[in-house]
């Protein structure tokens, strides 16, 4: 199999968009964190913490969509939580944030040995299936690829457009986007820094809870501790990429699920000879690239990571 | 007046912040139609009282009442529902984000939506009522300070503000833009919206309220109405509770250039700047904040490396780009920036007294520092300027600003420079340390230092220079001595306009 043939596969695509959809997720999360002025390091925790919430739920209760929901309260809780250290105690955020993810993780681990033991076959559950939409899906070459998916990922095609409209058209939107830029002057029109920025965390909880669930619900069907991998971590650099626009952060979780999928391919169709470990290096590579080459026209939200404190002038 | 409750009575007002109290039993009311000053030195908790009545802070004791109903302000949420306006001193505006959009934020939109329509509406029906206008798609960085006050106004007013407190609105203004706000202050008193105007600058105090309330250390010290009768030497007194000491400049000769910026440019496409500097000379820059002058300050200072051109001390080209090489070349730099430029917060007094010359002998041996000898330098230096609280080991962070200015002042003028730099000398300072700042220029202008003054308070340059510059897009638009400069046409020469030199 060429380069080109890869490329020229439907199967390359749909794998795309499934490598795509979780960081898409978690992307759309830090995207509303920064957006309002914290920079979430936890995203690593939350997506982990709401990869096995998703995971026990669906397991005990033999409900998926059960799964889902338990993500999102979950990964909102330790919004909270994160929102209750650097919004309210006004800690920094880089160390606050690892911290959060660090002990996210602990818990994780813990729970887990807790509640499943530890056997020689992992437990699993049946994940989604793939639903073709009606119509849609039979559009040549586009219908296979985009609309032959998980209902999870139907739901993020929604999000992208849903929160741009949020970010640019609504009052809401618009309080969010001038806290993140300056919060004394939202504070001066009578925004509440504080209360928008504890509500975005829970959102971006919430949505890097779902992004960690999607990883076992929809694509493995079973838990296991690197199942974020780093995957966290990512999201942070595509914010940039996408310079904290919805349309431009899902472009930007495509690219890297493309190529992510496409070295993937390459290294089990044996045409090129190296080690593995240059093909996994791939999408970092070109994201690092990309973001270099972007870096000079994004702007972060300006009073990204400044604490806000009413009383200091 | 027909109407004679007041919009704005505020009454036994207490505030503390720890051990300090910035407001005592303060009483201030303020009547539709009526514009109220309200004076004080810094720290006497003008601004203090203000931010309570906007909801900012809450206070110890004290009511609120508005329009004659007791009004419980516990955000500024609730104190734009009552029609109460505040525009800052420092502007709060969201740089990134279009006029609209400042404009927008926080209004409830209609059907969930931003209301553009609606906002585009008001936006015109203020510039018709007041004189107020702006590019409702203008991107706000962009906006010049004046426009961005403009902006924080018509904010104020977007939300049918009845009572606007403005909070120092002219620091920032050329002479020109004043009189603009002026303009408008009076369409809105016309309107019946009452207006605090908060100000330390006596005649425009004096020229556009009808009452004065002055305050002093957190308390009323005099409530009198504006009818003409109120000097700015009766008022002066008021605010520091004695007679404040005026430093004056006495005409004499100077020397021979000793600071000569040739064809000096701060940017690429910035025009060169031929400037020269005489011993015994001060040379005020003018200029609106943000044409330059910091890059000028420090590009002279070696901070920053200049575009092209040079600058000679003494006659002597000097290697640009190098602060230590400057100093030894003669030059002393007292930058605007205190803490974050002159001073290291964290570090002792005694520490920052030697931060530009550490390094060497009296205050190192072989590479060692002699921390006696910094220790002994400091006393000696907090002796002689009054620095307080006087303790060398305290971090120089907890001084007050005046003190702070002192300390640099000291540590810059040991070094006995040819030419100082000095950009906002007395920016944020009170009266008595004003006095302090000024004396020791004078001092340096007699002993044949050449001083370069760069500042945006007007009344300070020409109070001091005996030449003035005007700084404008990063260059020198003119210069003349200060017996043929006017406050006019200084002020449009600061707004790019030409200037007329008598011959």
């Amino acid at each position: 199999m060429s380069m080109l043939d890869i490329i020229l596969d439907i199967g390359f695509f749909a794998a795309a968009i499934r490598l795509a959809v979780p960081l898409l997720l978690g992307t759309l999360s830090e995207l509303v964190a920064e957006r309002s002025g914290v920079l979430n390091l936890g995203i690593e925790g939350m997506m982990l913490a709401g990869a096995l919430a998703g995971f026990a739920t669906a397991h005990v209760t033999g409900s998926l969509w059960l799964g889902v929901l338990a993500a999102l309260l979950l990964g909102a809780l330790i919004g909270l939580l994160m929102a209750l250290l650097v919004v309210i105690l006004r800690l920094d955020q880089t160390v606050t944030g690892l911290g959060v993810t660090m002990a996210a993780t602990g818990l994780v681990f813990f729970s887990y040995r807790l509640g499943f033991g530890e056997s020689a076959v992992p437990p699993a559950i049946t994940p989604f299936s793939t639903i073709p939409l009606p119509l849609l899906s039979d559009i040549p070459f586009v219908g296979p690829v985009l609309f032959n998916q998980y209902a999870l990922t139907y739901i993020v095609y929604l999000l992208v457009p849903a929160l741009a409209f949020f970010l640019f058209r609504t009052p809401a939107g618009l309080a969010l986007r001038t806290v993140g830029e300056n919060p004394k002057a939202a504070a001066g029109v009578g925004i509440d820094p504080i209360k928008m920025r504890i509500l975005a965390l829970m959102a971006a909880g919430a949505l890097a809870g779902l992004a960690g669930a999607y990883l076992n619900l929809a694509a493995f069907g079973s838990f296991t501790f690197g199942i974020i991998s780093g995957r966290g971590w990512i999201c942070l650099a595509l914010v940039v990429l996408g310079r904290w626009k919805p349309f431009a952060c899902a472009g930007a979780a495509l690219l890297f699920g493309a190529v992510d999928a496409f070295q993937l391919r390459l290294q089990t169709s044996g045409s090129v000879d190296l080690p593995y470990q240059l093909f996994l290096a791939l999408p970092y590579v070109a994201t690092l690239i990309v973001v270099i080459v972007n870096t000079r026209f994004a702007a972060a939200p300006a009073a990204l990571m400044e604490p806000y404190d009413p009383e200091k002038r | 007046m027909a109407d004679d409750t007041p919009l704005l009575a505020l009454t036994g007002i207490t505030k503390r912040f720890g051990e300090v109290v910035a407001n005592r039993d303060v009483d201030f009311t303020l009547r539709p139609g009526e514009v109220v000053g309200l004076l004080g030195e810094n720290g006497a908790g003008k601004t203090t009282l203000m931010n309570i009545a906007f909801g900012l802070y809450r206070p110890d004791a004290g009511t609120i009442a508005v329009a004659g109903k007791a009004a419980s302000i516990g955000s500024t949420a609730d104190a734009i529902a009552l029609g109460i306006g505040m525009v800052h001193q420092h502007t709060h505006v969201v740089a990134r984000h279009s006029v609209l959009e400042n404009l927008m934020a926080g209004l409830a939109g209609r059907h969930g939506l931003i209301d553009r329509a609606a906002a585009l509406a008001r936006l015109a029906e203020i510039a018709a009522a007041y004189g107020l206008g702006l590019d409702p798609d203008q991107l706000v960085g962009d906006l010049a300070v004046g426009e961005k006050q403009r902006l924080d106004i018509i904010r104020a007013l977007f939300r049918k503000a009845r009572i606007l407190i403005l909070d120092e609105p002219t620091s920032v203004l050329t002479p020109q833009e004043t009189e603009g706000l002026f303009s408008a202050i009076r369409a809105l008193k016309a309107d019946g919206v009452g207006v605090v105007y908060i100000s330390h600058k006596l005649n425009e105090v004096r020229a556009i309220t009808d009452r004065v309330v002055v305050m002093r250390r957190g308390a009323v010290v005099a409530d009198a109405v504006n009818d003409g009768t109120l000097t700015n030497a009766g008022l002066a007194v008021l605010m520091c509770g004695h007679e404040p000491e005026r430093i004056t400049r006495t005409p004499h000769q100077t020397g021979a250039a000793r600071l000569e910026l040739a064809g000096l440019r701060l940017g690429k496409a910035t025009q060169p700047i031929d400037l020269k500097v005489h011993g015994g000379e001060i040379v005020g820059i003018a200029g609106v904040s943000g044409n330059g002058q910091v890059r000028f300050a420090e590009t002279i200072a070696g901070v920053q490396m200049a575009a092209d051109g040079t600058i000679l001390i003494d006659g002597k080209p000097t290697s640009a780009g190098s602060p230590r090489r400057m100093q030894q070349a003669g030059l002393a730099y007292i930058p605007e920036d205190r803490l974050g430029a002159g001073l290291v917060g964290a570090l002792p007094v005694s520490d920052n007294m030697v931060l530009s010359r550490f390094g060497a002998s009296p205050f190192a041996h072989f590479g060692w520092l002699d921390r006696k000898a910094m220790a002994a330098f400091a006393e000696r230096q907090i002796a002689s300027y009054d620095i307080r609280p006087p303790d060398a080991k305290l971090p120089i962070g907890l001084l007050s600003g005046g003190n702070q200015q002192k300390a640099i002042v000291a540590r810059e003028l040991a070094l006995k420079p040819k030419v100082l730099i000095i950009a906002q000398p007395t920016r944020g300072l009170d009266v008595t340390a004003i006095a302090f700042v000024h004396r020791e220029l004078m001092r340096l202008r007699a002993e044949g230092c050449a001083i370069l003054l760069i500042s945006d308070d007007l009344d300070e340059i020409f109070q001091l220079s005996d030449r003035i510059a005007v700084m404008y897009e990063s260059a020198i638009v003119c210069a003349m001595q200060v017996e043929q400069a006017t406050v006019a046409g200084i002020g449009l020469a600061m707004n790019g306009g030409a200037i007329e030199v008598p011959a």
